[in-house]
């Protein structure tokens, strides 16, 4: 580096870029969240079921094998649209589907990756469905591509 | 070692190198189970391992980074640390904390334990690599917040260092993002936003300040160039990573809610966000070619190349491969994810935490020229059976997340392949990750090895003119 390049000059770039763009973060923060997210999240549509719906999703680790939204472990399928996939984008075909799915896991088929038995009560398997439908309806940009997730 | 105190960082780096071989182990088996589905379970399935694997690694790095402060600041502050006892004390309460917490992922079921922890009063767990029980996040916070006490005691009383600076800023960064891992709201699109600003700010903005005062920590030792040249590419570095790293968190906001913005934006400044880690490679290998002396601990100076260069494929090519929102869009939460996920790590945060250690051990355990020529070339062949597995790693889960987005994601509905049908057909990728994360496991075992050779180097070979005698 040329010297007439000082360090000063250096640390300069480096408190006024930052400054400047968590300033700007910070911006586009209050932007999304109070402008923009109201309109793509359907929030007024988050009831006292798909609350306790996140909260059984959160207390048995699904995100551990499952992505949801594209995000999590990839060992298992997405399930942001598993409401359009196994659910037909019907409510109650879904929860249909979902007591049933849930009842019969362990498959204990040799050799096939295994989905642990939850010992989910029928109130909690109508709540994490309430809050799949719920999550399939977030406009995230038109993601994923196609049905599969 | 110029100050005692500075040995305190000897406990962390060996606790951080422990769990380390916990977090391979674990890795190994989340490998196998990719492709033998049932196996260990149901003792111990697929989402435990993948916690205890993730969280060892976010737990031990934080050991190294501790370790490493600790070793670092006493000395560019000239002055012993504050308090090695306060230092003692939060290992002993990080080890136990941290030690319990994977117990509990392993002995006890998730759920069972976010009740038995009262997980209810505050809601925290079950979100990605944030699964620690809330009392143990707030754990983390107590033992960051009584850390930066005592390394802000030592450093204030000293002479202030463009690295220590950096380093502390870095720190007080990590500490202040951590507490959005507290804010857990029910609605899930802004859990997901905030979430990233835990786990993107810290490992592609604060962190980058910590690898970045730790590499020109370790520069300005092995190479003697004059501090002032150093600490003028630190400040350039860290600018670019801030620059570019805090607008290109945009980047996990194509999918996930947020408005349309967020694709132009994430993929601008995302793309920027490789030049911070390829010019820390020009910067580490000018360095070390205008070195003033042939320091003895080559292994040392492997690594600190090696961090720089690994770094820039993992988190800068592999990152900026899928990075771009059209490409995203195909790309998201597929094994590409994964395949940047484990060189970025690996090369950015393992290795430079691996670089203090090569440099720092010997001299806490009485060596001050480095380890045995033996030794180091023992630690050399770990360097490279390591950072080779992991370039297969990387290698065979692109191949896997190619074939996947070509199967399950391209096609349009009714033809696209199902996510398990697409598992079968890229299983022969992932037994030859699980072979090349065997061989990563025998490099570790090599690394591990080199620690039990006898021996020391002798005293630096000057060559251009003595080294400067301050830094």
């Amino acid at each position: 580096m040329a010297e007439r390049f000082t360090k000063s000059m250096a640390r300069n770039i480096y408190l006024g870029g930052s400054a400047f763009f968590i300033l700007l973060f910070l911006a586009l923060t209050f932007d999304t969240q109070l402008r923009a997210m109201p309109e793509r999240d359907n929030r007024d549509q988050i009831t006292e079921q798909v609350i306790h719906g996140k909260h059984i999703w959160e207390t048995n680790n699904c995100v551990g094998c499952h992505s949801l939204m594209g995000e999590g472990a990839y060992f298992a399928p997405e399930l942001a649209n598993v409401f359009n996939r196994r659910g037909a984008s019907d409510t109650e075909v879904f929860k249909a589907y979902m007591k049933a799915w849930m009842n019969a896991m362990p498959t204990n088929i040799p050799g096939r990756r295994q989905m642990p038995d939850f010992n989910l009560s029928d109130e909690d398997i109508e709540a994490l469905s309430a809050f799949l439908e719920w999550t399939s309806k977030i406009d995230d940009n038109n993601w994923p591509p196609n049905i599969e997730g | 070692m110029k100050y005692e105190s500075q040995r305190v960082a000897m406990p962390y780096f060996i606790f951080a190198l422990i769990l380390f071989a916990g977090q391979i182990l674990f890795g190994l088996i989340l490998g196998l189970q990719y492709v033998v589905g049932d196996f260990l379970f149901p003792e111990i399935p697929f989402n435990v391992a993948r916690m205890v694997h993730t969280n060892l690694l976010i737990v031990w790095l934080l050991f190294g980074f501790m370790g490493a402060t600790y070793y670092m600041v006493p000395e560019e502050s000239q002055t012993e640390l504050h308090s090695p006892l306060l230092a003692w004390i939060l290992f002993w309460v990080f080890a136990a904390a941290g030690t319990l917490t994977i117990l509990g992922y392993l002995f006890v079921d998730y759920a069972t334990l976010a009740d038995v922890t009262l997980n209810r009063l505050l809601p925290t767990m079950g979100r990605e690599f944030l699964e620690q029980p809330t009392i143990t996040k707030i754990g983390i916070a107590v033992v960051v917040v009584a850390f930066l006490y005592n390394i802000a005691m030592t450093a204030l009383k000293g002479r202030k260092t463009v690295v220590n600076i950096v380093l502390i800023t870095g720190l007080v960064g990590l500490a202040v993002l951590w507490l959005f891992s507290f804010y857990n709201p029910s609605n899930l699109t802004t859990d997901k936003y905030f979430w990233w600003f835990v786990v993107h700010l810290w490992v592609e903005g604060v962190w980058e300040l910590i690898m970045g005062a730790i590499l020109a920590y370790v520069l300005i030792k092995l190479t003697g160039v004059d501090r002032e040249v150093i600490e003028k590419w630190l400040y350039l570095i860290i600018a670019m990573a801030l620059i570019s790293g805090i607008i290109g968190t945009g980047h996990h906001f194509f999918f996930i809610g947020p408005p349309e913005y967020w694709l132009w934006l994430g993929s601008v400044f995302s793309a920027i966000e490789p030049l911070p880690f390829f010019m820390m490679v020009v910067f580490a290998f000018n360095m070390i070619n205008r070195r003033r002396r042939n320091h003895p601990n080559k292994a040392a100076t492997l690594w600190a190349m090696g961090t720089t260069v690994m770094a820039f494929l993992g988190a800068g090519v592999w990152g900026f491969l899928h990075t771009l929102a059209p490409v995203n869009y195909y790309t998201h939460g597929s094994q590409i994810t994964a395949a940047h996920g484990h060189m970025a790590f690996y090369g950015a945060y393992v290795m430079i935490v691996l670089t203090i250690i090569s440099y720092a051990m010997p001299i806490m355990r009485g060596r001050p020229y480095g380890n045995s020529n033996t030794a180091q070339i023992v630690e050399m062949w770990g360097f490279w059976l390591m950072t080779i597995s992991m370039v297969f790693i990387t290698l065979f889960l692109t191949g896997a997340g190619v074939l996947q987005v070509w199967l399950q994601r391209i096609p349009e509905s009714g033809s696209a392949m199902s996510f398990m049908a697409g598992q079968d057909q890229i299983a022969i990728f992932y037994w030859m990750r699980l072979v090349a994360g065997c061989f990563f496991m025998a490099g570790l075992a090599v690394y591990f090895g080199s620690f039990f050779i006898k021996g020391q180097a002798g005293p630096a070979e000057e060559v251009r003119g003595p080294a400067n005698a301050e830094s």
